[in-house]
């Protein structure tokens, strides 16, 4: 670890528990549920997030001092869309079918709030390589939560891992079934709610 | 007409924006802490979503779908990838202009907004209804019915977790679930509720 000094592990860290982006400064939610009922999406829109938040992060931190402050806005959303165009090409291109099922998710990057809100927050007052740091660790402390979401979503609601089936034959047999609500819009507002509980109550966040 | 109405109904309550694809969650739970703010934030994005899904409808469809630009004189131009940078555009730009509109008519519910009216901007709701509009292939009038009906579908989901979130302040909450988490534990429950929904068809 010797490329990173104590601060920049701290860059990196700090997102993923004390300060994480969903559960303590509660940004990004709109699209962290949605890819959630299968891990595969949920890790593609992860890789998708934290390559956008990360890059989005390096170059408005290096255009930082060019940049009025009435109109930052405007050239932080043109940098984000442009970043979130690529990985729709490149998705498009190369994993057409998982892009068809993310389907409106991968644009809704742009309006993700975690990347617009650590571009004002962190890259406009800090350099290239910290803002790039800081943007990693972010996008981990979010795919964080969305893995774990997806992770209960598919084992609970389809009894599957990665599409692979995990629950034994035996069980059904036995008389288990698959819980239906959570491939639904509330098991994921639900097991959400749960994972914030555990997550504050580690940290002791409180509101 | 009555295909027009049926998506209407079915926007506002089947395929709730909020409750069943989780957009604009982040004003959602920001917002909701009192019944007069949730109304004026419910009344923006509904004014913002009528007026930017239609005109991102001609933009998609004159400017940026495969063959659009026939008009022009150019049959093989196809710009969809140039979407997502327009669609933020329009809304940006609307924002900005509702912005302007509330605080020269309304300045309490300007500055009981703050800072959630610029956010408006990236609220996923407004661009989320436009891509669903490109991606669902809608004409024009269904284009207009469905940016009502997502508006009125958000800003009913927000007053009514506004009420409920009004008469939680008197409740023992455990510590850690406080705030984030209760609130959605209850958006759950509501998106429940809007199951029931889900055999209406007219």
């Amino acid at each position: 670890m010797s490329l990173l000094s104590k601060k920049d592990q701290g860059f990196l860290k700090d997102p993923l528990m004390d300060n994480n982006p969903i559960a303590t400064q509660v940004l990004g939610i709109c699209s962290a549920l949605a890819v959630t009922v299968q891990l595969q999406t949920a890790v593609v829109m992860s890789i998708a997030v934290i390559s956008v938040i990360s890059f989005s992060n390096v170059l408005i931190s290096l255009v930082r001092n060019k940049v009025p402050s009435n109109i930052r806005i405007i050239v932080e959303l043109a940098i984000i869309a442009t970043l979130v165009i690529l990985v729709d090409q490149i998705l498009k291109a190369f994993l057409y079918d998982i892009s068809k099922q993310l389907s409106v998710f991968v644009g809704l990057i742009i309006t993700n709030c975690i990347v617009l809100g650590r571009a004002e927050a962190f890259a406009l007052q800090n350099k290239p390589w910290p803002s790039f740091l800081d943007g990693v660790g972010n996008g981990l402390g979010y795919s964080m939560i969305l893995i774990a979401v997806a992770f209960g979503r598919e084992l609970l609601g389809s009894g599957t891992l990665f599409g692979f089936q995990v629950i034994p034959d035996a069980a059904y047999a036995a008389g288990y079934q698959n819980m239906g609500l959570m491939v639904l819009a509330p098991g994921a507002f639900i097991l959400l709610g749960l994972i914030i509980w555990v997550q504050r109550a580690i940290t002791g966040v409180a509101e | 007409m009555e295909n027009l109405i049926s998506l209407f109904v079915e926007t506002v309550f089947v395929n709730n924006i909020l409750l069943a694809y989780f957009l604009g969650m982040c004003s959602f739970l920001a917002v909701s802490k009192r019944v007069d703010t949730a109304i004026g934030l419910g009344l923006a994005v509904i004014f913002v979503e009528v007026i930017t899904v239609p005109t991102n409808w001609a933009i998609y469809n004159y400017l940026l779908a495969p063959g659009a630009l026939s008009w022009a004189g150019l049959p093989d131009v196809d710009l969809s990838f140039l979407g997502f940078i327009s669609y933020i555009a329009v809304i940006a730009a609307m924002v900005q202009l509702v912005e302007m509109i509330i605080d020269r008519y309304s300045p309490a519910l300007y500055s009981s907004l703050g800072i959630f009216l610029p956010l408006i901007a990236v609220n996923c709701a407004i661009l989320g209804a436009s891509l669903f509009m490109v991606e669902r292939e809608y004409t024009l009038a269904e284009s207009a019915v469905f940016g009502l009906g997502s508006g009125v579908g958000f800003a009913m989901a927000i007053v009514a977790m506004a009420a409920i979130r009004e008469k939680l302040r008197y409740s023992h909450i455990p510590e850690g679930l406080r705030g984030l988490g209760i609130t959605m534990l209850i958006t759950g429950l509501m998106a429940m509720a809007f199951m029931s929904f889900s055999g209406i068809s007219l």
